[in-house]
């Protein structure tokens, strides 16, 4: 069977491999190879360099392709590009692309990334994701996004139509697995001027991924199907994934039962059950996110947080254990840091009161806050403060209690409507707030980053000179992993947040859907890495 | 009586822009904007994009620009939310399905509340009247957002008879369920006001009249009783009627049809302007149009009422 493959690859595509099509990694398929799964909310747009969120992502990565994608494990592997060669200074990449095509059966070239690395940080375009080119650090994003520079001054070009050149302004040795965001996926330049604002609408979407949009139904589902001029179809499987947009997880819970899905997310609590009883479908899994309880150390915060003895207290006091076996009950790991603790290059620091047992954590608390003043006769009262939903008030009430019966503290709830809650943290009006993180590439920085004193999603005004010259350190380090350790230890040390607990991806998938990336991190998964097994 | 239509469409208008006026402040009045984010945007990008849809600039002038759009051209603007649409097509796309579904969900509600309801009332205090009170305060308990997960464990999970939401065109098998969870409390309401005004009906004085006048029972109800009873029904089923039709969070939540009344919520949510004020716009019209509706009826139907 991997010979006929062969033989039809070196051939070309002029040959359909139909006879291997049965069998995959020695698995028999199934007769109808269609992928149905559930995301929560309608897709904001089908743009590469629009869209903004994850369900749109994962529609992106099978409608476009960029240079590099992720493999099963979340290491890159080719995508548009077959290589590329780093300069000595390490900061020029020039990337090899591969002979592909549109699926309109234009060639995909260089100057089409161009076109479409620049359309992000166009200021009229006015992409919301314009900063990412900032972070990944493309020589002159930031001018090329304030209309201080043209675009043509984007550090980046098309050397010829199968080469293309970028320049970044400091050495990022994680710089090729942030090529696997969406917006950095190329875009048919002709297509996109022809028909403006239409051309992401079905039909006119052309793109170079291995599938095609063929249907969207606002506010119920997405359909794409297989796109014969993908370079790799040959060894694509599945012809056709659905997106069911369904809002209610618990909703989605009884129709992926029903045999209506192949996929969909386990709604709080729900995993042990579903994992006695349907132990071949419920999976949990680590997902690059940390959830927190964030200390406003600015001017706008309380006294009592300035006091380092009370925030460490407040954070010794909760029970994790608590929270992630009794309230989650999905696999998730109790969390003594901040970054996710299976990030890439990430090594764990050695915290010393996450080794002890709950008991010594509550006297160690119980000792500082005494020390810091604060008892019976003084007893402290914070403010907490959460986006109104039931998982997180839950979370906030456990930790409350925790706080009144080891340490007699106050603990005020408060809660607010999302965008009121985003609003208040943004103007510092808060006391602790509930806070949670993903990383946009699966890499230490992009946790650390965000306590900075200059990053723009450091609410709580946490500022350590020490902590930001490490992380200045790191940019040129060719293994940075030391000062990352260095950085989370120290940030541990200082203490700006009550560490919750770090995140589990947990779903329910079908037993005959197979190749699902489980070791990926970031679950960056792709329709044509899956197929569907014979029952 | 067209003068009274005319003098109503007058006042309908200043009604309009006062809606938008006072929406469009109350709704820039709430915390947070569209592009307010877990991940706060840099300055210079919210610039650009404050930029790009007009937020930069003073309120008064948004919301002339914004009626201007409105009332010249019919235009509602771009999502600032879901970019790849105008609310011109989020509205076109979504209100005929949450008007098929709602239409159909309007006509069950009355057909079968007015029957229940009906029935009750002349024959009150038999068993037929406690069954139909019995249905109707059980429909009224049962909220909808209940019984639609219930209705999908039933029909979709133990008995695999209808699929568990979408819409697919509006097929048949997609349509009941959402019917039901609909119709069922706004039928509860229909039932018990017809009930309680037949009753007061029955026991007025024409109605002894035509019954010492020996009419036969049918024809005193059919004739001279529902008529008058279904008065108070009606000026129910005018504003039921426009919540029914401009859409159902609950039914859209539950069992994705696509329909308008989760985007609504969710434009709320989401402090996207411009599709709120769009829906805001077609509900208050709606709203104006069938009391207006509701009024004509009256006249049409109590030859007391003249306008």
């Amino acid at each position: 069977m991997k010979k006929a493959l062969i033989v039809s690859l070196l051939m070309g595509s002029f040959l359909t491999p139909v006879a291997w099509a049965d069998t995959k990694d020695g698995v028999e398929l199934a007769g109808e190879q269609v992928f149905t799964y559930r995301v929560l909310d309608d897709i904001k747009s089908f743009d590469p360099q629009i869209n903004t969120d994850v369900s749109g992502s994962e529609i992106m990565r099978d409608l476009f392709e960029g240079l590099y994608n992720d493999d099963a494990t979340g290491g890159q592997v080719p995508g548009a590009a077959e290589s590329f060669e780093l300069s000595d200074d390490k900061l020029t990449y020039t990337f090899t692309l591969r002979e592909a095509t549109w699926s309109n059966g234009d060639p995909v070239t260089a100057s089409d990334f161009v076109y479409a690395w620049q359309r992000l940080v166009n200021p009229e375009f006015a992409s919301e994701y314009a900063w990412y080119m900032e972070l990944m650090g493309v020589v002159n994003a930031a001018a090329v996004t304030t209309g201080d520079m043209p675009l043509e001054e984007l550090g980046v070009v098309a050397v010829d139509d199968q080469t293309l050149q970028v320049t970044i302004d400091a050495p990022r040795p994680y710089f090729i697995s942030m090529l696997t965001h969406a917006s950095t996926f190329p875009v048919p330049q002709a297509v996109v001027e022809e028909m403006g604002d239409q051309w992401t609408k079905p039909g006119n979407l052309v793109g170079n991924g291995a599938y095609t949009l063929t249907s969207y139904s606002p506010g119920e589902q997405v359909v794409r199907e297989r796109n014969p001029a993908y370079w790799n179809d040959a060894e694509t499987t599945i012809d056709k994934t659905v997106a069911l947009i369904i809002n209610d997880e618990n909703q989605a819970l009884t129709r992926y039962l029903a045999g209506e899905l192949d996929k969909t997310e386990v709604p709080a609590g729900q995993y042990p059950r579903l994992e006695e009883e349907y132990p071949d479908q419920a999976h949990s899994f680590p997902r690059s996110c940390s959830y927190i309880y964030m200390y406003n150390l600015g001017e706008s915060g309380p006294e009592y947080l300035k006091d380092l003895r009370v925030r460490q207290a407040l954070s010794y006091a909760v029970n994790r254990d608590i929270i992630v076996d009794n309230v989650l009950q999905g696999g998730q790991y109790p969390s003594y840091n901040w970054t996710h603790q299976a990030t890439t290059g990430f090594q764990m620091p050695d915290l010393e009161w996450a080794s002890w047992t709950q008991e010594e954590r509550d006297a160690k608390a119980v000792e500082l806050l005494t020390e810091a003043g604060y008892g019976p006769d003084n007893p402290l009262t914070v403010k907490l403060s959460y986006n109104t939903d039931e998982g997180h008030k839950k979370i906030a009430i456990a930790a409350s209690q925790f706080l009144k019966k080891t340490l007699g503290v106050n603990v005020e709830l408060s809660n607010s409507e999302w965008k009121v809650h985003l609003d208040n943290l943004r103007q510092g009006n808060f006391e602790l707030a509930r806070y949670a993180w993903c990383g946009d590439y699966n890499e230490p920085s992009t946790y650390l980053g965000l306590f900075t004193s200059n990053s723009g999603h450091n609410n709580g005004k946490y500022s350590n000179p020490e902590f930001d010259r490490l992380l200045e350190e790191s940019k040129t380090q060719a293994d940075p992993s030391a000062s990352y350790l260095a950085a989370e230890t120290l940030l541990m040390e200082d203490m700006p947040m009550i560490p919750i607990y770090q995140y589990t991806t947990v779903i329910m998938l079908d037993e005959t859907v197979r190749g699902w990336p489980f070791e990926n991190l970031m679950q960056n998964w792709y329709s044509r890495d899956l197929y569907i097994a014979a029952e | 009586m067209l003068i009274f239509i005319a003098k109503r469409l007058t006042v309908a208008i200043p009604t309009l822009l006062v809606l938008i006026v006072l929406s469009f402040v109350l709704m820039h009045a709430a915390p947070g904007g569209p592009f307010t984010q877990e991940r706060a945007l840099p300055p210079e990008v919210l610039a650009n994009i404050e930029a790009k849809y007009g937020l930069d600039q003073p309120l008064w002038r948004q919301i002339g620009t914004y009626l201007i759009n409105v009332t010249t051209q019919f235009d509602f603007g771009p999502s600032f939310i879901y970019k790849d649409r105008t609310v011109n097509e989020i509205i076109a796309n979504g209100f005929p399905i949450t008007l098929t579904y709602g239409g159909i969900s309007f006509v069950v509600a009355v057909l079968a509340g007015c029957t229940l309801g009906a029935l009750a009332g002349v024959y009150q205090n038999t068993w037929l009247d406690y069954l139909a009170v019995g249905i109707s305060i059980g429909a009224q308990v049962l909220p909808n957002f209940v019984m639609a997960p219930i209705l999908v464990l039933i029909f979709t999970l133990w008995l695999g008879w209808l699929p568990g939401g979408g819409w697919q065109g509006g097929q048949w098998q997609y349509l009941i369920m959402p019917v039901i969870a609909l119709s069922t409390s706004f039928m509860a309401s229909i039932a018990r006001i017809t009930r309680s005004s037949m009753l007061e009906v029955l026991n007025s004085n024409h109605i002894r009249t035509a019954r010492a006048k020996g009419l036969p029972i049918r024809q005193i109800i059919l004739r001279h009783a529902l008529k008058p009873a279904m008065l108070p029904v009606i000026s129910y089923l005018g504003p039921a009627f426009v919540t029914m039709i401009t859409g159902s969070v609950v039914v859209d939540f539950f069992f994705n049809t696509g329909g308008i009344g989760l985007s609504f919520v969710n434009a709320a949510l989401n402090r996207d302007y411009a599709v709120m004020m769009g829906v805001t716009i077609l509900v208050g019209a709606l709203t104006i149009l069938f009391n207006l509706i509701v009024d004509i009826l009256y006249a049409w139907i109590d030859p007391k009422i003249r306008y």
